[in-house]
């Protein structure tokens, strides 16, 4: 099954949009389908496995975003003056790491205090961490101009492979396509390893799984820093893809955005975030907006007025809010809920009589 | 550099005292409703931009009819905020009706996430309802209702103070704040239903036992929140002017914040933590860029409020007044 799928994603997916002349855009919204996949699936570790409510997980896709964008612009000569900026294409795929573990950094920095107080504190913390890291990006431009502030960054260097510039969509759908598979990887690997089921332990009932000798303060703060690790490697990917970023990018709506993927998915269910960030995305970026289209026609063409102020493009936080709500009360566990893995007990007993037997 | 600093400092209280107290009366909703569920009402805060919106179309429909003028102003002030706080208080019995009773044995995740969607359907509700209303701006704008500003000529009493000055509007919402405080204090000490709210919030399942009807105590405790949090938004409007439906978001941050420092679940605690939030807030507002050397600026301000909430965390987690609590297995 994954096989067929990564025969359509990579072959057919492509090459049937590649008839129309909408083939940019078209890859664009796929690349965003990709790129947002990713931080949906690293906020699911936090949210769906963990159990721990994270608002402001835009704030981790912001710093891997100027990570990268702050040297692949002439912005870092501000402040660095040993070499010389902006870094060339070939650095990107460094940066992608580099960007992952600056905002793996900083989760673990915001998760220390945190984590450690039990209670709800850790939503409305991180909540607030969103909007501070945008309202200091949004003012680091003096004394010593490291961010360019509300003006944003511009130009920034897109990736080099082999010489050659990745500018498309249609390029840059293969570096996420590639990217997201090695993270479903991880992913997959991590949910199955002790630390994701510790995960689930802790998410399920702190006392008991503290009673199985998991350390719950060590187990958090890892969902903690490898959710902000995806979420910074993709941020490096969208500075380099959109070459402009600002902090507008990056607002309270775009962490709710991805919170609403994961919920509608199924929290916890690797399957369920990817059909979730899929919707979501095509919503977001297609359907809401060729609705307002169409409904700006219907009133100028069709005499049917409709208000602008009902543009769907507009509704995005009643549309948001409203799944938020119906989710949580009628399918709290999402379109594909999770599954837990049937353990064949007989494993277990052989490995084990197999151990007596050698001792 | 500290002359400045004191120089300004009359003023600095005057308008940290008048935000404090906006912040304590929001972090009371916060406080009470996690007192009585242990759930961060995150619409709470958008309770009371709705609040302002609310009072701000009653006083402009006051306006278009003449009254403003020809009745006395506190009064009508008064009379917005009497009507306000009915509305929003029933807003919020609905939303702990539609959003919170089916989820209260449901894992707190889940309950969380459903605050959160209220939050945002309320201010894009806020949002379309103003531009329908107001030609596509979402923004609002009231009348304004207290013109006069009153001088303190502190500069004569001391020489190294200059004067402050505040709008009379100041006097109106210091008073009214501090008796919405005290009425609350005394509901919640001295009355059988404020007794109720204490003991649900203490055991809910004991209480219950003892013939308190649990589920209309919540209801209660949510109708005075959301009222309160309604009202000020209207004392916000007076004070301030424009609003939008973005205001609460970060307000209500504040205000949460407000109510951790103080000890969460404690209303007195709330009271003093609001203040000291919106003292701290104006003094770094006035002083940040004196201090640092105009390195760090005003722009700074609404930092500090989340950097004093990630201290109390780190160091006394159960607020300057709360109790520490013991988990309970």
């Amino acid at each position: 099954m994954w096989a067929a799928a990564g025969l359509v994603l990579a072959v057919l997916l492509p090459f049937a949009a590649s008839q129309g002349d909408s083939y940019e855009s078209f890859m664009d919204v796929s690349t965003m389908v990709g790129i947002y996949v990713c931080m949906a699936l690293g906020l699911n570790i936090v949210v769906g496995m963990a159990g721990l409510l994270d608002l402001g997980f835009v704030a981790f896709f912001a710093i891997g975003a100027y990570t990268y964008a702050i040297f692949a612009t002439p912005q870092a000569n501000n402040f660095l003056h040993f070499m010389d900026f902006p870094l060339s294409g070939n650095t990107f795929w460094l940066f992608i790491l580099i960007g992952g573990l600056v905002a793996s950094l900083f989760g673990v920095l915001l998760g220390i205090p945190v984590l450690r107080v039990k209670g709800d504190y850790l939503a409305i913390v991180t909540l607030g961490f969103g909007e501070i890291i945008r309202i200091v990006f949004n003012n680091m431009d003096k004394p010593i101009n490291i961010t360019n502030g509300a003006l944003g960054l511009s130009s920034i260097t897109p990736p080099t492979l082999f010489g050659i510039q990745l500018l498309n969509a249609s390029q840059f759908y293969y570096v996420v396509l590639v990217v997201a598979l090695l993270v479903l990887f991880i992913i997959r690997k991590l949910e199955a390893s002790k630390v994701g089921r510790s995960w689930r332990a802790v998410r399920e009932n702190e006392i008991a799984a503290q009673a199985m000798g998991i350390n719950l303060f060590k187990t958090k703060l890892t969902a903690f820093a490898v959710g902000a690790l995806f979420s910074g490697m993709m941020g490096v990917i969208f500075a380099s893809k959109q070459t402009f970023i600002d902090p507008t990018s990056f607002t309270m709506l775009e962490s709710i955005t991805i919170l609403v993927m994961v919920v509608l998915g199924g929290m916890g269910s690797v399957p369920g975030v990817i059909l979730g960030a899929a919707v979501v995305t095509i919503l977001n970026l297609q359907v809401l907006t060729e609705v307002s289209n169409w409904l700006t026609d219907l009133s100028v063409n069709g005499g049917i007025a409709i208000p602008d102020v009902l543009s769907p493009s507009k509704m995005q936080r009643f549309i948001f809010g409203l799944l938020l709500i119906l989710f949580a009360l009628y399918k709290p566990k999402g379109l594909i809920q999770e599954k837990n893995r049937i353990v064949d007990p007989k494993k277990f007993t052989e490995a084990g009589e197999n151990a007596h037997a050698s001792n | 550099m500290l002359e400045n600093i004191l120089r300004t400092l009359p003023q600095v209280l005057f308008d940290g005292i008048t935000l404090g107290t906006v912040y304590a009366v929001i972090a009371l909703g916060y406080t009470m409703v996690y007192g009585i569920l242990k759930l961060i009402n995150f619409a709470h805060g958008e309770i009371f931009m709705t609040g302002a919106f609310i009072g701000t179309a009653i006083l402009l429909a006051f306006s278009s009819l003449g009254w403003i003028g020809t009745l006395p102003i506190i009064i009508l002030v008064l009379v917005a905020m009497f009507l306000t706080a009915g509305v929003t208080g029933a807003i919020g019995v609905g939303i702990e009706r539609i959003a919170y009773r089916p989820l209260r044995k449901a894992p707190k995740l889940i309950a969380l996430i459903s605050a959160i969607g209220i939050s945002f359907l309320l201010q894009d509700l806020v949002r379309f309802t103003t531009e329908f209303a107001n030609d596509g701006n979402f923004y609002l704008i009231g009348p304004e209702l207290f013109k006069s500003n009153i001088n303190v000529p502190l500069s004569k009493m001391a020489s190294f103070l200059s004067d402050a000055s505040f709008k009379t509007s100041f006097l109106f919402v210091l008073v009214t704040a501090v008796a919405l405080m005290i009425i609350l204090d005394v509901f919640v000490n001295k009355t059988k239903w404020g007794m109720a709210m204490r003991a649900v919030a203490q055991d809910r399942d004991t209480a219950a036992l003892m013939g308190v009807n649990v589920n209309k105590t919540i209801s209660l405790t949510f109708f005075i929140g959301s009222a309160l949090g309604g009202a000020t938004g209207v004392l916000f409007a007076v004070q301030y002017g424009t609003i939008d439906p973005y205001i609460g978001f970060i307000l209500g941050l504040k205000a949460f914040t407000a109510a951790v420092l103080g000890g969460i679940g404690n209303i007195r605690g709330a009271v003093l933590g609001g203040l000291i939030i919106g003292v701290v807030e104006m003094f770094a507002a006035a002083n940040l860029s004196t201090l640092t050397n105009h390195v760090i600026g005003a722009e700074y301000k609404d930092v500090f409020a989340f950097i004093i909430l990630i201290l109390v965390l780190l160091f006394k987690p159960e607020g300057l007044l709360g109790k520490a609590l013991h988990e309970k297995v």
